[in-house]
């Protein structure tokens, strides 16, 4: 498994469009990913999943990427979110 | 007539009938069904449909609002293809034996509900995104299309609420304006109105008998709305509308355009402000900075001294959002005309003369550092001018620069970042109209607050109605000054600007131009028509 934190720069959160633009980029990886906010988990291919997180605005998230190609998956992923997310 | 509020939108004013548009009702009955795969196929079928129309929402959105307020179809679609929210339908179906519209319902409620409880605002109104998904859905699976809104004169759409698909389909020709029961200001909804620039208010309270077909008015200024206006009130919004469309005409025409004159004059156009809710009208009237932003407000609404911390903050969001530009922002300028109880101030008899601004400020240091702090602080996010007020005399100047270098250095030494800061003086009495060329030595701008020069100059109180006859803004000493102030400002590289309600009178102008005046403060809904005729100035 490849971790790797990362914070969220929209001032209104991980709301629904960049929620979506950060699921679409999940669903293109193989591997499984995973997102942490303290006691809470999302899986990172599920809109609704993630959105009830309540991911606000400068919350640092730890993204947990697991499977066979999950060292490119998470690099790919790290370079998305800190580009878009 | 019958006045009702509500909360703004987008602003603006419209004039004319209201009609009621009514939801399709939404009641969705529950039946046992036997064969759950022909079902399943069924939910199938109305999922790939309605994927279809959210697809053409999309392109329709696009092409009337651009990107920004397009994508909210494309989360809905994303939505719809929720592997949660599938699961959930199709357990309902298979589990309980249910047609597919009822488990589509059920699915809805327990999504909303989820969100409806989360503390987040912008959270909690994602309720709605799944409500109209779900809707959507509910209707092709009744075999129903979506209603149009068809009538033939423009309208005040009333609504209990309105969905973001509700609002993108609705013929924009054909609407005045939007003005909902329910709704936040977060809502796509809200978002697509600010988009679509059609005045829109929220959360008014209104009677559906008495509203549909009535004639009425919404002040989206205001927050108003008024049904069936008398003719005293139709008239002057009438007028009001007029001048609203003159105006956003000017927006269209000037927002965007460098201030500079014909032959070739750059004049900075900067925006005057008393706190951070003045910041979107600075945005939205394209001001090329702040040219005088009234720190008095962070001590006037406390009972106690307000923190580093709490100053820091503000002047962070202001400096954020101008984004790069510069912000220049005045230090404490109170009197005993403003009182504030926890600064125990004496009463008195002349507090236009008295112990106020930057004497209060040198007189109490702690004071003063702590702002001074928190603006040193903020200018590591953008471009700071600092400027103080009703200063006399040189030596003033010098022991402000000395306090203000001394707490530059305690935060370098600290660690702290901090930009590069303009630090400027206030021209607003006649000591400093006359030593004008001094002062230019020791700093990097001048502002000329001419509302107390004036003041101080022709020995008029401004408070005193008796001397309002003799009381001439336009008075020759005054534009005397102001060119003394130019030119000796000139001599040393340093820039002159007036913040005063002077800069804002269009009368003046060309002489200030022609002076050399290189920036104008004013209020925000003056900006672009200053920046109309300094264009057309030769």
């Amino acid at each position: 498994m490849v971790s790797f934190e990362f914070t969220v720069q929209d001032p209104n959160g991980l709301h629904a469009r960049p929620a979506g633009l950060l699921i679409k980029e999940a669903m293109k990886c193989k591997s499984k990913v995973t997102l942490k906010k303290g006691e809470k988990t999302a899986d990172a291919k599920r809109l609704f999943n993630v959105m009830a997180m309540g991911i606000k605005g400068g919350e640092i998230i730890t993204a947990e990427v697991e499977g066979e190609t999950e060292t490119k998956d998470a690099e790919t992923l790290k370079a998305f979110i800190e580009d878009n997310i | 007539m019958n006045s009702l509020t509500g909360k703004t939108v987008f602003a603006g004013i419209a004039i004319g009938r209201i009609k009621l548009h009514k939801k399709e009702t939404g009641v969705v009955r529950r039946y046992k069904i036997s064969d759950i795969p022909t079902e399943l196929k069924r939910l199938e079928t109305a999922l790939d449909k309605t994927d279809g129309e959210l697809e053409a929402l999309y392109n329709k959105a696009l092409s009337e609002v651009g990107e920004s307020g397009a994508d909210i179809f494309d989360v809905h679609r994303m939505m719809l293809k929720d592997q949660d929210y599938l699961d959930s339908i199709n357990n309902i179906i298979s589990g309980e034996k249910v047609n597919a519209e009822f488990a589509v319902a059920v699915t809805a409620d327990n999504f909303a509900k989820m969100f409806s409880s989360m503390e987040d605002e912008y959270f909690k109104a994602r309720a709605a995104d799944i409500k109209d998904i779900s809707e959507r859905l509910i209707s092709v699976l009744k075999g129903g299309a979506g209603a149009d809104e068809a009538s033939s004169e423009p309208v005040i759409l009333a609504a209990e609420d309105l969905s973001p698909s509700e609002t993108v389909q609705l013929d924009k020709s054909k609407i005045l304006a939007f003005v909902t029961k329910y709704g936040s200001s977060n809502s796509h909804t809200a978002i697509l109105a600010r988009t679509m620039n059609i005045p829109a208010l929220i959360g008014v309270d209104f009677d559906e008998e008495q509203t549909d077909g009535a004639q009425a008015i919404v002040d989206g200024i205001k927050g108003k709305l008024i049904i069936d206006p008398d003719g005293e009130t139709l008239e002057k919004y009438k007028k009001l509308k007029q001048e609203e469309e003159e105006k956003a005409r000017l927006l269209l025409e000037m927002k965007g355009k460098e201030t500079v004159t014909k032959s070739g004059r750059k004049i900075r156009l900067y925006s005057n402000i008393g706190g951070t809710g003045d910041l979107p009208a600075v945005l939205e009237n394209d001001a090329e900075g702040i040219g005088l932003f009234r720190s008095e407000f962070l001590y006037l609404e406390k009972d106690n001294y307000p923190t580093e911390e709490e100053q820091f903050d503000v002047y962070k969001t202001v400096v954020q959002a101008m984004a790069g530009k510069l912000v220049i922002i005045r230090t404490l300028d109170i009197g005993a005309d403003k009182q504030i109880g926890y600064f125990d101030l004496e009463k008195e008899d002349n507090p236009a003369m008295g112990y106020r601004a930057i004497r209060i400020c040198l007189d109490r240091p702690e004071i003063f550092k702590t702002q001074l702090r928190a603006l040193y602080r903020a200018s590591a996010y953008g471009n700071i001018g600092i400027m103080f007020p009703m200063i006399i005399s040189v030596d003033e100047v010098k022991k402000i620069k000395e306090i203000a270098e001394s707490v530059r250095a305690g935060l370098k030494a600290d660690g702290i970042s901090i930009g590069s800061v303009e630090l400027g003086v206030m021209i607003e009495t006649p000591a400093a109209v006359m030593i004008s060329d001094d002062l230019a030595k020791e700093v990097d701008f001048f502002s000329i607050g001419t509302n107390d020069l004036t003041q101080y100059t022709l020995a008029i109180d401004r408070q005193n109605r008796r001397l309002d006859n003799i009381y001439d803004p336009h008075h020759p000493a005054i534009l005397k000054m102001i060119k003394t102030v130019v030119d000796n400002a000139h001599k040393h590289d340093t820039w002159v600007g007036i913040c005063g309600e002077l800069g804002a009178d269009l009368s003046l102008t060309e002489t200030f131009v022609k002076m050399g005046i290189d920036e104008l403060s004013v209020s925000p809904n003056f900006i672009l028509p200053l920046r109309k005729t300094i264009i057309n100035m030769q």
